[in-house]
């Protein structure tokens, strides 16, 4: 492999890895800080032991958010430096303005929620969660604004002096139509990511509640232990409370999903193209169908689909069942002809990996709308205080949080290979923007020492949140407010 | 003064923040196998646990913050000197690459050594906060100085303007200078973490972290000297002999202090010994954003600098938040404030 498609590689696996743990970041902060903030108003222990049992799971899956983050920074000047030159005058500003209004935010007040216990007034504890989780809903608008412009670049001039990619108006750099809608879709589907997380963890624990309550009552011969009843009361609160969240959150990300469809095709037709395999632009008068699955056919042949939606192409695309969306053949034609000559800007081809559009389109709908179905049928079936005991609920309850996370994995990488051959799109092309100085013996090591030391990580991650969820919430303490010599609620 | 300057002066400040609150983090980590049991005595390994575990929770609601300021150094050298962001990190790229390794993996081990309380659990992770705790500020160092004493760089074109390009490999940073940088850096953090142990543990801590301090600030002074006279002769002027000898006069100052109990003092002493020496070398480098190795070609601040509309907004951006998060940053330091003793410590160490 060159060095090009080696730093590909890289980020490819450094970025998906690193959003594996920045949705539950999102969606988590606020269901922690939710539940602390209900504890205040209602004193109802079970929401404090949520809100510190949540807490919990939430710092172990912070610390690979953060350390995988400070990667991709620097990143962009490891293995990107001729896009780095080329566009940093617009794109650096976002990431400088994320650091400062986001990452500051986010690590300070942490700290303080964590070390907070006993020490601060308990309004400005359960502040401080909300103020992290603004920081990182800032942090998704900064990166993202970032982002949209490579995908819709606008607000800047080329400098001929310079070759390079001058500010012009940096407001319409954040408020760029495609991060206006990409926005709200990304940060709607991290809070269905938090709500499927604890909809999962809540209805295993919920079951095992009911479960240990069971046990007791054969074993005693007696109704089962108060424990466990309040137990299950409260894994239940938070299995609805989930699914709720992953529900009102789904029905955002379908709205700016639909609304995203429509701008892409505006920009980027060629993506809109790719994602339903579209070679030739249906004749006048006729709309363009979507399908939901195709057997073969993603070669430009007679694409063979299993079920065909007539016109649905043309609304998503358009929002008219009759709209225009064009075919790859005729957007490639046009693209030969306006871009084909520059240093920057010519390709080979500027149709980008079909397969790879098509399947992850497709695998980040049916994601979600899965998801959704999961979150619904958890509220029929825990009604009136029933308890889904089949043995075929406990995959449900791992694979829904994880179709939320993988969801927005496939629509990432949706968004990303469907730019391709694009770094900036129309101005410079993925393989113009790679490391001139850097060769494939030193992007092979970074590689390789990125990607055992994530699986590691991974690894003793995921085992931590086992344990901790095994362990579940603690038994309630009254909280109280330490004095000068007392031992501390919390240490290290 | 105009904004490229700005910029200059404000990366300055941001490398002086990172260096000064996240040089303490380092030391402590450093500190963890020194401190965790009195001179002389045998090693019981429930104590010296509860030690280890007082030291880091002094920096426990702080080091995520503190690191932050080489993240929003990074960001805005990526926004106001887009060349000197690609250059140095393309460059330096495998010393970049150990570095993000290192601090990777001391962030996971202060989040997850107390997540556990099984003996081989604590032990890996006490060693990955120990040897990243050493290895982070010496690759610092090493970068930093050799931005200053010159690195191989290349003339090219781009457009019709020119530009360099780092023209060397890993080797060409372990120059003998960029080693002692880096000894210097790693050494400055051991006192400095030594000074911030002294000033926020209470009980037997205290004493010996003003002990090795002063052992630590003799030896940083020994590096720190030839250092900065072999960097003046070469790249110095009248202004960096002056902020030379001031850092000098502020770490033994920061001795002296130490020695006599006024830990606040000495902490200030040496948080001033690093501001200046970072001042030194930024005036070192300056006009270029990174010096070319003997008499080769230099990436100068004009050619590496974003527009003049970039560097405007990013200066109101500054001007705007930095107060806003320096003010909270403060506040959070207050609110820490007290003293950590051992006996301050819960039995477990589990969030509850």
């Amino acid at each position: 492999m060159d060095v090009l498609e080696l730093a590909r590689w890289q980020f490819a696996i450094t970025t998906v890895y690193h959003f594996f743990f920045v949705p539950i970041t999102i969606g988590l902060s606020a269901i922690v800080a939710w539940y602390h903030s209900r504890w205040l108003r209602t004193r109802d222990e079970s929401h404090l032991r949520m809100a510190k049992f949540l807490g919990k799971l939430f710092t172990i899956n912070f610390a690979l958010g953060l350390v995988t983050g400070i990667v991709q920074e620097f990143q962009f000047g490891m293995n990107w430096s001729s896009y780095s030159r080329f566009v940093g005058d617009i794109f650096g500003a976002p990431l400088a303005l994320e650091a400062l209004l986001a990452f500051f935010l986010e690590s300070t007040f942490l700290g303080l929620w964590i070390f907070g216990w006993g020490r601060i007034p308990e309004k400005l504890h359960a502040a401080s969660m909300w103020i992290v989780h603004i920081g990182t809903v800032l942090s998704a608008y900064f990166i993202l604004a970032a982002n949209s412009f490579m995908q819709n670049p606008l607000g800047y001039d080329i400098n001929d002096e310079t070759g390079r990619a001058e500010m012009t108006d940096f407001l319409a750099v954040l408020t760029n139509k495609v991060q206006l809608v990409a926005f709200p879709h990304v940060i709607t589907a991290c809070y269905m990511v938090g709500g499927a997380f604890v909809l999962g963890v809540g209805l295993h624990k919920m079951r095992q509640s009911a479960r240990l309550a069971q046990q007791a009552t054969d074993e005693a011969g007696t109704k089962g232990g108060p424990d466990h009843a309040v137990d299950r009361r409260m894994y239940r609160h938070a299995a609805r409370l989930g699914a709720v969240v992953t529900l009102i959150a789904g029905l955002g990300v379908i709205i700016s999903g639909d609304l995203q469809g429509k701008v892409m095709t505006e920009v980027q037709p060629m993506k809109m193209a790719a994602a339903e395999a579209l070679y030739e632009t249906p004749p006048d008068g006729q709309c363009a169908p979507f399908s939901v699955l195709t057997v073969a056919g993603l070669g430009g042949e007679n694409p063979t689909h299993v079920i065909e939606v007539p016109c649905l192409l043309s609304f998503m695309g358009t929002g008219s069942w009759d709209g225009e969306v064009q075919g790859m053949t005729e957007l490639e034609n046009e693209y030969r002809a306006s871009f084909g000559d520059g240093e920057l800007t010519a390709a080979e081809t500027y149709i980008p990996p079909i397969a790879m559009s098509y399947w992850n389109f497709r695998l980040m709908m049916g994601a979600g709308f899965f998801a959704m179905v999961v979150a619904a049928w958890v509220l029929v079936a825990t009604r009136k205080d029933r308890v889904p005991m089949g043995r075929w609920v406990a995959p449900l309850l791992v694979l829904t949080p994880l179709a939320t996370v993988f969801g927005h994995s496939f629509g990432w990488i949706f968004t990303e290979m469907g730019r391709q051959p694009w770094v900036v799109f129309g101005e410079m092309t993925t393989s113009q923007g790679v490391s001139p100085s850097v060769g494939t013996a030193d992007v092979w090591t970074s590689m390789i020492v990125f990607t055992l030391l994530y699986g590691g990580l991974a690894v003793v991650e995921v085992r931590l949140l086992l344990d901790y969820i095994r362990r579940g919430a603690e038994p309630f303490e009254e909280p109280r407010l330490i004095e000068e010599d007392e031992p501390l609620e919390f240490a290290y | 003064m105009d904004l490229i300057t700005v910029w200059f002066v404000l990366l300055a400040i941001l490398w002086t923040g990172y260096l000064v609150l996240e040089g303490f983090d380092f030391g402590v980590g450093m500190l963890l196998p020194v401190l965790d049991k009195e001179p002389g005595a045998a090693k019981d390994p429930t104590a010296s646990d509860r030690r280890r575990r007082t030291m880091l929770t002094t920096i426990g609601p702080h080091w995520d913050g503190n690191e932050v300021w080489l993240l929003t150094a990074g960001g805005a050298t990526f926004a106001a000197f887009p060349h000197w962001y690609a250059t140095m990190f393309s460059g330096m790229y495998l010393a970049l690459l150990l570095l993000l390794v290192a601090l990777i993996v001391r962030n996971m081990g202060l989040e997850y050594r107390h997540k556990r309380t099984d003996v081989t659990w604590v032990a890996r992770w006490d060693a990955a906060i120990i040897g990243a705790s050493v290895l982070s500020p010496f690759l610092v160092g090493v970068a930093l100085t050799n931005l200053v004493d010159g690195l191989p760089m290349t003339a090219h074109l781009s457009g019709a303007t020119e530009y360099t390009e780092f023209d060397g490999s890993l080797l060409s940073l372990l120059t003998p200078i960029g080693l002692l940088g880096g000894l210097t850096l790693t050494v400055l953090c051991l006192t400095h973490g030594a000074h911030f142990i002294a000033l926020k543990t209470a009980g037997p801590i205290r004493a010996q972290a003003r002990g090795v301090a002063t052992r630590a600030g003799l030896a940083s002074a020994v590096l720190a000297v030839p250092l900065l006279v072999s960097l003046g002769v070469q790249r110095g002027g009248g202004l960096t002999w002056v902020t030379s000898a001031l850092a000098a006069v502020a770490l033994l100052a920061a001795i002296g202090a130490n020695t006599k109990g006024a830990e606040g003092w000495a902490f200030a002493g040496t948080a001033t010994t690093i501001g200046l020496t970072v001042v030194t070398y930024f005036l070192m480098l300056f006009p270029n954003a990174i010096n070319g190795r003997g008499d080769g070609p230099a990436l100068t601040l004009d050619a590496a600098a974003s527009s003049s509309l970039t560097l405007t907004i990013m200066t109101w951006a500054a001007v705007v938040f930095t107060p806003i998060v320096i003010a909270y940053t403060v506040w959070n330091y207050w609110v820490f404030r007290r003293r950590l003793a051992v006996e301050h410590l819960p039995e477990t160490a589990d969030v509850h």
